[in-house]
């Protein structure tokens, strides 16, 4: 929409007109609070000076500005700078703080001041030589309680950590405010409690905030905040136009609570003495403006994923604006990447010991989307791309924020092998396919969390978690009981009566089983997304988000692996059943061999196939809340482990308690036609039926790539390619030494900095349980892929 | 005795003897034998294996950086006349263990990669085991993929080489030529066979201009000698199509397999080459101009 752009509009003669006089008259209406016309007329012309108009400048458009605007590099690495001592200086002041944060858990949290984007007063790291500023609370690894997601949340992780609970906020939250915690629960169907606690559905965000979605923080340093409450005042008289009904009278509160956030944003940057109500008017204040936007955000929420955006492409524009008018040196270019990624890195929320064990090692999820292949086929790979992934030598390997880079066989060769060699060097960086996220999200689409795409700004998702189908397969043997406690979870069917089990009638009852779930599940969701709306609305996130947008359902499953190896053993071996006194399947024999999904094995891949498919049908009968599009993804997180733990013997020979493999990874060790085919079965996986993304984490030794460096660099930019054709969706890379993992099990102080890729994201090694670390050293370890 | 031919052509191989009562238990498929074929089906697979139709195959594997350029199918073929100390397959050596397998699957198989080997440069390697127990199949397949544009590769000892013919050479692009050892008798003692042929398969291939990539593996103790070392990088000097030579240095990964397969494992408790050795040992063939790894 327009507002003081079409302000601009008026005054630049060089913009081809369009239909903004339409429009006019709402404007006129809706511009008091904004600044004069002149003034805002010269603060754009100042920002925007030198950038080729467009579209961009009638409304908000950010993606029409960077086609408009970007430079392709199509060249490589040599440009680089390193780190200046000032960086380095930085950063030592945080990792000297990091052995104590990660022996007590958290560095230190302000108990006392539930977090808003202006609660906490200014804070620095070492403020005379921070190029950009801006904390969540008033110091660095300082945490913050966010108690609208939940009160016991809070109080649990403060009392885990040793910090008094206020008896005053315990009060008020208890009694006075209302969080999205206790209204799910106000809520929830005994269905959906029965199938929460049998671990059938586990780590719905419906005790913590749902997170994965991402403002368009580029806006903020594009056109302004003022100019963006503008627009939203603009939505608001459109929104003002309709009667009075539920959803318009949901929608009304939100655009006020949106814009009530812009204004916030602003007064938070004022503490720290930047004025963002006009647009970013150089390549310093493009960057600091744009994570102004985002720590806006995480101030406000502790959403599971607070992922970033797409951002390289954007802030390339100020940036080379800056060096070819040569205000701004390749060094000081970097020196502003390098400190908005430090910044990224501390991103700190507070959460319970059981969080953890579903989203292990602190992670925050970060996300950024970098390169990738725009619509008009030019790459979207610019210098800045590399200077984020250069990040990772300046200032060491770091899980966080969350590198992916958006892969096509046709990105510039020079980019290909940076990232191949980052990979090689760091193992931080993880890998979506271009052009599936391309041709279902446009190119200006970035991954919210590990896998999950979405159109920046136009886009957002109600996070569901996921079911666990290995769980569900074992109910429909045991008649809808829980092959554990006994209990009756899933409504009644006849058990299984006979010795031998048959796969046409295990199907069949599988199907069955699934079809409940999926009911159980979109209900659980359509609650928890309501609560949420209602009692911990993104405000800041969706103001920066158009008016109108799509929201996906996003559901996912787990286990895939085991549910498929489970019917490939009993379709192609035969698998008798054990039971215990009561009567209850606890355990299966298997009798011959059969083949596991991981294989390239049509045979079984194809059992994976469909049940991915059949799920996803499944979940599309269901209503959705505010008519969300459904989709799944098929990612574990790390809660493969805490599945596998809640989860019996399978027909497969899984042992009871024994992890699931993580995302749609095969299982350990069962791939053993290399790492490609066990990445080819996973392709198969289609893409139209697990839109929220397929999640698939690989090791490989780095001799297993190839003698030398350019070799292995090589071999990896092939694979990579390889997957990409084979319609692959996702690839954690990781190219480790086992002996390494061992070792940093034993001695973690030497290894402070050692990153690994699990599922679609990246965790600092030493902070995973040791469970966790038994799981990943466990996976298969490709010695050549 | 018929079945001793299994898989090798009609003309015996002059080394490989089926009176050789070392190997008698070993190299001779058993396979055929099993009672519940029929005569005639087992006759039917007998001619399958002769021309080439259907092999004895391992397993196969996708791989990269191990078995020659980009990402490979490595196809693993059972049957292997030599019995190296180190060998960390094992399971391969008897024709017999492997799963006949019709060439028109493996082609299938290799046609569902094209795309793959095309954005890696890889291709199709025939490993196994010694693929030249099987050369009628290897001559098959390796036509079938120079007809696609699918680069080939060769892994083999070079023992057989004699069972290459013109005709299978025309259509392979490179061989991965595994040099044992240099000196006769410590050949002998690694393999358990001899060291001629393959000297006399290298100097074809080289005669031929067909790309080579050396391999030997450094067992401290067996092939680590100055002047075993010496002779080796001697005769791969001699080829002027020797692309590169890759000193693998001995692991234990194969002990296991040998355990299982209830054999005796001769390198118990011999630990893998140090980083000197291993330099010592590449330097000595980058002394004679050679592309060492």
């Amino acid at each position: 929409m327009i507002a003081p752009t079409g302000l601009v509009h008026i005054c630049n003669p060089d913009v081809p007109g369009n239909s903004y006089t339409n429009r006019r008259a709402i404007e006129l209406t809706i511009t008091e609070n904004m600044h004069s016309e002149s003034r805002e007329h010269n603060e754009s012309q100042a920002g925007w000076a030198g950038f080729t108009p467009g579209v961009w400048q009638d409304g908000i458009d950010v993606r029409d500005f960077i086609q408009k605007n970007y430079t392709p590099y199509e060249g490589d690495a040599s440009f680089l700078a390193g780190a200046t001592e000032r960086t380095l200086g930085i950063w030592k002041i945080l990792s000297d703080k990091f052995p104590e944060e990660r022996a007590k858990g958290v560095y230190d949290v302000d108990a006392l001041t539930p977090s808003t984007i202006t609660a906490h007063k200014p804070g620095y790291i070492d403020e005379k030589n921070e190029l950009i500023v801006g904390l969540q609370t008033d110091a660095p690894l300082k945490r913050a309680i966010m108690p609208y997601g939940g009160w016991r949340m809070v109080a649990t992780s403060l009392e885990t950590y040793g910090y008094d609970v206020s008896p005053e906020l315990e009060h008020i939250f208890t009694t006075y405010r209302k969080t999205h915690n206790e209204g799910v629960f106000d809520v929830y169907p005994p269905a959906v409690r029965r199938a929460r606690s049998s671990h059938l559905i586990t780590g719905l965000p419906d005790a913590y905030g749902r997170g994965r979605i991402i403002g368009d923080y580029r806006r903020v340093a594009l056109y302004g905040v003022d100019a963006l409450i503008a627009a939203k005042k603009v939505e608001r008289a459109t929104l003002d136009m309709g009667f009075s009904t539920e959803n318009t009278i949901r929608d009304r509160e939100e655009n006020a609570e949106q814009v009530k956030a812009l204004k916030e944003l602003i007064a938070m940057a004022k503490t720290y003495g930047a004025d963002i109500s006009r647009p970013a008017a150089n390549a310093k204040e493009a960057v600091q403006w744009l994570y102004f936007a985002y720590l806006g955000a995480i101030k406000e929420q502790n959403g599971a994923a607070m992922s970033f955006g797409r951002n390289t492409a954007f802030l390339d524009v100020y940036i080379q604006r800056d060096l070819d008018a040569g205000v701004l040196t390749e060094e000081d270019a970097q020196e502003l990447i390098d400190d908005l990624v430090i910044k990224l890195r501390i991103v700190r929320f507070l959460r319970t010991p059981e969080y953890d064990d579903i989203f292990a090692g602190d992670p925050t999820w970060v996300t950024e989307s970098i390169g990738g292949v725009g619509e008009d086929g030019r790459p979207l790979v610019v210098k800045s791309a590399f200077r984020f992934l250069q990040t990772l030598y300046n200032l060491g390997p770091a899980p966080e924020p969350n590198l992916t880079v958006l892969w096509s066989e046709k990105l510039p060769e020079g980019f290909k092998r940076f990232c191949a060699q980052v990979s090689i060097d760091t193992s931080a960086i993880q890998y979506e396919s271009d052009a599936l996220i391309r041709d279902a999200w446009g190119d200006d689409a970035a991954i919210a969390c590990c896998v999950s795409p979405m159109r920046v700004g136009k886009q957002m998702q109600f996070f569901g978690a996921r079911v666990n189908t290995v769980k569900a397969l074992l109910y429909s043997i045991n008649g809808g009981r829980d092959e554990k406690s006994g209990k009756q979870i899933a409504p009644a069917t006849t058990p299984f009566a006979g010795e031998v089990l048959d796969f046409d009638s295990v199907w069949k009852n599988y199907m069955v089983t699934l079809e409940w779930l999926a009911e159980t599940y979109v209900d659980a969701l359509n609650c928890i997304h309501y609560m949420h709306d209602k009692y911990a609305y993104e405000r800041l996130e969706m103001a920066l988000h158009d008016g109108e947008i799509l929201r996906t359902m996003a559901c996912g499953i787990a286990g895939l692996s085991v549910s498929a190896d489970s019917l490939s053993a009993i379709k192609y071996a035969k698998v008798s059943v054990v039971r215990d006194e009561t009567g209850l399947i606890v355990d299966y024999t298997i009798d011959g061999e059969f083949p596991a999904f991981g294989n390239d094995d049509d045979r079984v891949d194809a059992i994976a196939v469909e049940i991915t498919t059949a799920f996803m049908t499944m979940i599309r009968k269901h209503k959705t809340y505010r008519d969300a599009l459904h989709t799944q993804s098929v990612l574990t997180i790390t809660s493969n482990v805490v599945y596998g733990k809640a989860t019996g013997n399978t027909p497969d020979g899984r042992r009871a308690g024994a992890p699931f493999a993580p995302g749609a990874n095969p299982m350990n060790g069962r791939d053993t036609h290399g790492m490609l085919a066990s990445a080819l079965s996973v392709a198969k996986l289609p893409y139209d039926q697990a839109q929220d993304g397929i999640s698939l984490t690989n090791t490989v030794v780095p001799t297993g790539l190839g003698r030398e460096k350019p070799e292995q660099i090589t071999n990896l930019v092939g694979l990579l390619d390889a997957m990409v054709v084979s319609n692959g969706y996702h690839a954690n890379i990781n190219v480790l030494n086992r002996d390494t993992l061992l070792d940093a099990m034993e001695n973690p102080e030497n290894y402070p900095q050692l990153t690994i890729r699990v599922s679609g994201y990246a965790v600092n090694f030493v902070r995973l349980t040791r469970d966790q670390q038994m799981d990943v050293i466990s996976r298969t370890f490709h010695a050549g892929v | 005795m018929t079945a001793v031919n299994l898989g090798l052509p009609t003309l015996a191989c002059p080394v490989v003897s089926i009176e050789d009562p070392e190997f008698k238990d070993h190299t001779v498929d058993n396979s055929v034998e099993k009672p519940q074929l029929s005569a005639d089906v087992r006759h039917q697979e007998l001619e399958a294996l002769r021309t080439g139709g259907v092999a004895s195959v391992h397993s196969w594997e996708l791989v990269t950086a191990v078995d020659g350029p980009g990402t490979r199918m490595t196809l693993f073929l059972s049957g292997c006349p030599l019995r190296c100390q180190y060998c960390h397959n094992p399971d391969t050596l008897k024709m017999r263990d492997g799963q006949i397998t019709t060439i028109e699957e493996i082609m299938g198989r290799i046609e569902h990669y094209r795309g793959i080997f095309k954005v890696t440069g890889g291709g199709v390697t025939i490993s196994g085991g010694e693929p030249l127990m099987q050369p009628a199949f290897v001559k098959r397949v390796f036509a079938e993929c120079r007809a696609l544009g699918i680069h080939t590769t060769l892994d083999t000892s070079g023992f057989l080489g004699k069972r290459a013919s013109d005709a299978l050479l025309d259509n392979v692009d490179l061989v991965l030529l595994d040099v044992k050892s240099g000196l006769p008798e410590t050949y002998k003692e690694v393999t358990g066979r001899d060291l001629a042929p393959t000297i006399e398969f290298g100097d074809r291939l080289a005669a031929r201009g067909i790309k080579i990539w050396i391999r030997f593996v450094l067992v401290p103790g067996l092939t680590d000698a100055v002047e075993n070392v010496e002779a080796a990088a001697d005769i791969v000097m001699r080829w002027p199509s020797v692309d590169r030579v890759e000193v693998l240095p001995f692991h234990q990964m194969g002990e296991d397999k040998w355990n299982q397969l209830g054999l005796e494992y001769k390198l118990h408790g011999v630990t893998p080459p140090d980083k000197a050795l291993q330099e010592r040992v590449r330097d000595q063939f980058r002394a004679r101009g050679l592309t060492v790894f």
